[in-house]
């Protein structure tokens, strides 16, 4: 199946929309491609939409929360946005929803990152 | 009646969706629900991970061993590895911690499968490779009803 990656940007947040399946096999490339579009597109804050993402472990976790630290160097900050209730499970259990903001949707992300 | 699967496979990193998928299907002839399903598979996912990343440091020409055993609606899973072992488990079950911090990895690993799995034994001797076994059985709730 595979994950399939969309990265768009809106001022200065970078959209990061992930669907399919996100595991150790495909977390190496992510993060490669994701590094990439934060630096190319030199933007601030990132929001991540997981509203068609249909499986994630822990390499998942990994990968956000590596992102999240690079996005909070540049003082940005991090929404994620549609998730799962079986994703939901495992940032509660890791606790990452402290440093990690979630919004109902991407609109709801925009907004509180003050892009309209 | 035991009904029992084998499976063994090279340690590449695209065999960690094989090995979900293969237990998932074999699992699906107890008719579990999607949240059981979910959680076999993720669980599967966690192991087999360690195993290639940890146990076999990314070295793609080892094997990774499952074994899968229904009994009623009891699942017994086995997913094992000859790799490096595990010197401290009790250190190394412990939520967020990871031997390997650089490969961004998070360290909830067997925190998840502890969560999602209803026991989870830990067999590992440095040198000899490591034994995840884990037990689940599954709720019957679904056609007792009608
Ligand atoms: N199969 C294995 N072989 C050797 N060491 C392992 C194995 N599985 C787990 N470990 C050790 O246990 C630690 C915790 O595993 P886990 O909770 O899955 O976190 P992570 O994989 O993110 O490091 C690993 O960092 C590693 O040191
Ligand atoms: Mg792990």
């Amino acid at each position: 199946m595979g994950l399939n990656v969309q990265f768009t940007t809106k001022e200065n947040v970078l959209l990061v929309r992930l669907s399919g399946e996100l595991d150790h096999h495909a977390s190496e490339q992510l993060k490669k491609e994701w590094q990439l579009a934060i630096k190319e597109h030199g933007v601030k804050h990132v929001i991540l939409n997981l509203e068609d993402l249909s499986f994630m472990d822990s390499s998942g976790l990994g990968v956000f929360l590596g992102r999240y630290k690079e996005i909070m160097q540049l003082g940005g900050e991090m929404v994620v946005c549609s998730i799962s209730p079986a994703v939901k499970r495992l940032f509660d259990m890791s606790g990452l929803f402290k440093i990690i903001r979630l919004e109902e949707s991407e609109e709801y992300a925009l907004l509180r990152l003050g892009v309209a | 009646m035991k009904n029992k699967m084998n499976l063994d496979f090279s340690s590449v990193s695209s065999n960690e969706a094989f090995a979900r998928v293969a237990v998932a299907s074999f699992v699906t002839q107890l008719d579990p629900t999607m949240d059981e399903l979910t959680e076999l598979k993720t669980v599967v996912s966690e192991a087999v991970t360690n195993s290639i990343i940890h146990g076999y440091d990314n070295q793609p020409d080892q094997t990774i061993y499952i074994s899968c055993t229904l009994e009623e609606d009891a699942i017994e899973l086995i997913i094992k590895d000859e790799g490096v072992g595990i010197a401290d488990i009790d250190e190394a079950v412990q939520p967020l911690y990871t031997s390997k911090p650089e490969l961004e990895r998070s360290g909830m690993g067997f925190t998840i499968m502890e969560n999602f799995m209803d026991k989870v034994d830990v067999v590992s001797h440095p040198g000899e490779g490591t034994m995840v076994k884990l037990y689940k059985q599954l709720k019957k709730s679904k056609t007792l009803c009608n």
